[in-house]
């Protein structure tokens, strides 16, 4: 079965003008939303108390918010968790007007969750608590930066090798598109408001691996056909790679999401944010593969020369059609 | 015409075997147990398992086996109901002499288990239980030492005579102990004093103005981490004796970075109970011993107490009086360490106490000598009930005498406790005196509890992911590559199979990003092979032969396929230097899993390419 036409030619670099002019958009307009809208940053950034709470019937998000309100916390934040019945309450411990932190007192998460279930059970008798949690502010500001850390180790770990395999233009067209793609998915996240929490952190990781992944095969086909080309117009050989490739991009794109889907839809809560990241990530990656990555390549002037020699120093390489 | 080496087929063979062997544990799911331990007056034999067979028929509880396990026992029940009220009964016919704890029985075969391969232990979020975070307040412990250097200093200038003007800590914390004496004399001799007596004291000359003459004297930054060290070390100790006392299976509690302990107890809901005692505050009390032991003996019996003693007990309930006046307290306590005696060569506790103790000590020996001395360790737990709408705080205070002995002699500063039993009744004294000492407060700063059933549900969903991602990836990749999708497929399932095999191997919890990632494996995986099916296309479009297709289609997919995985391999190792939490479990099983993927996908399908097409004319390839 193929669904992919192989003579297929399509001049994806004809339409780099508008093709990068709209990633540029988009990576401005991410940047816009993270700093004015900001991420919803889940319990593990801020700190706090994350409570589920679990109702025998089906249950609105904005009646355990009214509860909560005529309790006094009415800086609680009420999610619902999938289905119906399940909610999460997340507050600050100074939000529950009897904790005592306000007072100085140490934050204890067995009175706060005592609390808040007895203000929703006032509203609603059905109201069960399932699970508390509580994250010190010093250790969510600590996993933040940790967090920032390993995304600029990614990133320069990756250019270091691409730089040392490949050539310093393709390091830099890869640094470029990935930045872009975590950046979009970061301000998809921003403008949907979605949880932005540890494991979704984890996985704009995982997106920046995929999508590096996809770069990869793209530009290890233009080195191929670089060096087999006896007169190598960039801007055609650049397309032809594009184009080679483009079946087994948009494959790998299909099963990689098809798996995603199925941790979304069936792995439960735990893992939503995870799988979702994943989901935008995947798109975000294959389309700056096919429409962005080429064309910095292009315009940093990628040539024949730039890749021949290193075959010379390398007689590994030399090998290699 | 197969151009693939025998070795290879043999090493695949081998991996795919190891493979099975070392992921079938997981396939056999420990079952529910209650595991039952000895205390200091209980003995673990048949005659327990015997006394505990007994109790659950009288409850009328159905166990699935007991077994004597080396130092516990361990009786199995088939649901999680029968456990708990097995572990009631068992408890009520036991008493305080044995601890007893819910515990999973694995039910591994033994000649499994007996080369090395077990089932991936089960993280919190999927086996239900609670998970502390505490920080050791290190500031605490810099506030302690330098208060205590200044006494020490103002004792020591006066003992060798030499005139001050003041000893005090330095408002800024870390910055030392400031003397001010008054002759640029005196300032030498304090100077030298203080060097050779406390060689952790950096002591430096300050301006001089006037008749004021100031020294500075500041911890070595090594001695401070050191001491932070000792900190983590003593707390890590004192909570690991209070968690064995609450009766958890397998705790883990672990140093996380310099100042932090994790703590994570599988199987326990019941938080409160938990906290209080990891927060528990332990003290000491040096207190002179009252009157003949059989006097105590007859006070408890009687209830009649000395009007000027008490009555404690020790941890086998023996009688002791002491005096109602305390002569030494745990604050004043520096050091405690185990040691030998040097004149008689048996265990021995040394112990050190600051300026203060010292003095006290020295006076109360003078004129004490042959007369017994107890130490009693006091354990506060505060108790938080709201009764009638408000908050009530009831300490609860257990006192118990963990050690009563002679006066040999007149002694201060340092001295040594002696007539132990053996070695590790010195240890564990020296580490209860250092836990009663317990210079830095502990403050919770993570705290997590996840329910069973929410374990559970973990648990299902979890594999309904893994199961129904991995059919999609097979039926499409079977539908879109045909046969060399099916042999795809076939590695793909191995694939999982030889992850499942190292994680277990090397002890890898599995958590919910961990199967997160073991998900996002399979689905990358298989892009090796959508490499390798896309370039055979290609190469039997340009014209080429079926078998010359297959050879130039793995030649050149496998650069592309390094390539791409060394880099995912860089981000997987980021991610894995990610603290401890759920990142790291996700990075890691990434990181196996493309490591594992680059040989199922490639040489795997490789091996099974060559013996499906290797002596056969090909017209066609079914790709």
């Amino acid at each position: 079965m193929e669904i992919f036409n192989h003579n297929a030619n399509v001049n994806f670099l004809g339409m780099r003008k508008f093709s990068v002019g709209l990633a540029i958009l988009l990576m401005v307009a991410s940047v816009v939303l993270i700093s004015v809208k900001h991420l919803n940053y889940g319990l593990d950034f801020t700190g706090g108390v994350s409570l589920v709470m679990d109702y025998d019937q089906p249950v609105q998000v904005g009646e355990v918010r009214d509860a909560l309100e005529k309790g006094g916390m009415e800086h609680a934040l009420v999610q619902s968790l999938g289905g119906t019945k399940e909610v999460s309450v997340r507050l600050q411990p100074k939000d529950d007007p009897n904790s005592g932190v306000a007072d100085g007192g140490k934050v204890n998460l067995d009175k706060i969750a005592e609390d808040v279930t007895k203000v929703l059970q006032v509203a609603r008798p059905d109201a069960k608590l399932k699970s508390r949690d509580y994250v010190g502010s010093a250790v969510g500001e600590e996993l933040r930066s940790d967090g920032i850390v390993a995304a600029i180790v990614v990133v320069l770990g990756i250019g270091l090798y691409l730089g040392i395999r490949f050539e310093w233009r393709f390091a830099v067209a890869a640094i470029a598109t990935e930045a872009h793609d975590a950046l979009v998915t970061v301000g998809i996240f921003a403008l949907t408001q979605r949880e932005f929490d540890l494991t979704v952190l984890a996985s704009v990781l995982a997106v920046i691996g995929y999508s590096i992944n996809d770069k990869v095969v793209v530009f290890d086909r233009v080195r191929e056909l670089f060096r087999l080309a006896r007169k190598a117009e960039p801007e055609e050989i650049l397309n032809r790679s594009i184009n080679n490739t483009l079946s087994r991009t948009i494959i790998t794109a299909l099963f990689t999401g098809i798996t995603m889907a199925a941790l979304y839809f069936f792995g439960g809560p735990a893992v939503h944010g995870f799988a979702i990241t994943m989901l935008i990530g995947i798109v975000v990656g294959t389309l700056s593969s096919i429409f962005v990555a080429s064309p910095i390549l292009l315009w940093l002037g990628v040539s024949k020369q730039d890749l021949m020699p290193k075959t010379k120093e390398n007689p590994e390489l030399a090998r290699r059609p | 015409m197969s151009d693939f080496p025998r070795w290879k087929y043999a090493l695949v063979a081998i991996v795919l075997v190891l493979g099975i062997v070392y992921a079938l544990p997981n396939v056999f799911l420990p079952v529910p147990a209650v595991q039952i331990t000895a205390n200091r007056n209980g003995t673990v034999d048949q005659a327990l398992e015997q006394k505990v067979a007994d109790a659950l028929k009288k409850a009328n509880v159905a166990s699935s086996g007991i077994e004597l396990n080396g130092d516990h026992l361990l009786a199995s029940f088939t649901n999680a109901d029968l456990q708990k009220s097995a572990s009631d009964a068992i408890k009520a016919a036991l008493g305080d002499d044995y601890t007893v704890a819910f515990n999973l029985k694995s039910t591994v075969p033994h000649w499994l288990t007996a080369i090395g391969a077990h089932s991936m232990p089960l993280g919190l979020d999927l086996q239900g239980g609670v998970h502390f975070l505490m920080q050791v307040d290190l500031d605490d412990v810099v506030d302690k030492q330098e208060t205590r250097y200044a006494d020490d200093i103002r004792s020591l200038l006066r003992e060798k005579n030499i005139r001050y003007e003041s000893v005090v800590r330095n408002a800024q914390r870390g910055q030392g102990v400031s003397v001010v004496l008054k002759s640029a004399e005196d300032r030498t001799a304090a100077a030298n004093a203080i060097s050779a007596d406390y060689p952790d004291l950096t002591v430096t000359d300050g301006n001089a103005t006037g008749d004021r003459f100031p020294l500075n004297a500041v911890v070595r930054p090594d001695k401070l981490r050191e001491l932070s060290l000792n900190t983590i070390r003593q707390n890590l100790g004192t909570l690991r004796n209070r968690i064995n006392a609450l009766g958890v299976s397998e705790p883990i509690i672990q140093q996380q970075g310099d100042s932090r302990i994790v703590v994570e107890l599988a199987g326990v809901q019941d938080t409160a109970e938990a906290k209080k005692l990891i927060g528990a505050v332990a003290t000491l009390e040096y207190r002179a011993g009252y009157g003949t032991p059989q006097q105590a003996v007859d006070a408890a019996r009687s209830g009649i107490i000395p009007p000027d003693a008490r009555l404690y007990k020790d941890r086998d309930g023996r009688p002791y009086l002491l005096s109602k006046n305390i002569i030494v307290t745990g604050d004043q306590l520096v050091d405690a360490s185990s040691s030998f005696d040097q004149q008689s060569g048996s265990p021995a506790v040394s112990v050190t106490l600051n300026a203060a103790g010292a003095k006290k000590m020295l006076d109360f020996t003078t004129g004490n000598v042959g007369k017994p001395m107890g130490v009693v360790y006091v354990e506060r737990v505060v108790d938080t009930k709201v009764v009638d709408g408000k908050e009530v705080r009831t300490p609860k205070v257990t006192e118990e005498v963990i050690n009563y002995a002679t006066i040999n002699g007149v002694f201060g500063k340092n001295f040594q406790t002696t007539g132990l039993r053996s070695p590790k009744e010195a240890s564990e004294l020296a580490l209860l005196l250092k836990g009663g000492s317990l210079a830095a407060a502990v403050d919770i700063v993570e705290e997590r509890v996840i329910g069973p059933s929410l374990g559970q549900d973990n648990i299902a969903k979890g594999l309904r992911a893994v199961t129904l991602g991995l059919a999609l990836v097979l039926l499409a990749a079977a539908v879109y590559y045909k046969l060399f999708g099916l042999v795809a497929d076939i590695a793909l399932f191995f694939n999982l199979v030889i992850l499942i095999a190292v994680m277990s191997a090397i002890g890898v919890t599995l958590t919910m990003p961990g199967i997160a990632g073991i998900v996002l494996t399979l689905g990358m995986a298989i892009d090796a092979n959508v490499l390798i099916c896309e370039r055979i296309r290609e190469e039997l479009r340009n014209g080429s032969s079926p078998h010359a297709a297959i050879r130039a289609g793995y030649d050149k997919a496998w650069a592309t396929i390094l390539d791409a995985n060394v880099t995912h391999l860089i981000a997987a190792l980021a991610l894995t230097t990610m603290g401890s939490g759920p990142i790291k479990g996700f990075g890691v099983t990434l990181l196996i899993g493309i490591l594992t993927s680059m040989f199922t996908s490639v040489t795997v399908t490789h091996a099974i390419t060559a013996l499906i097409h290797g002596h056969r004319k090909l017209k066609t390839l079914s790709v």
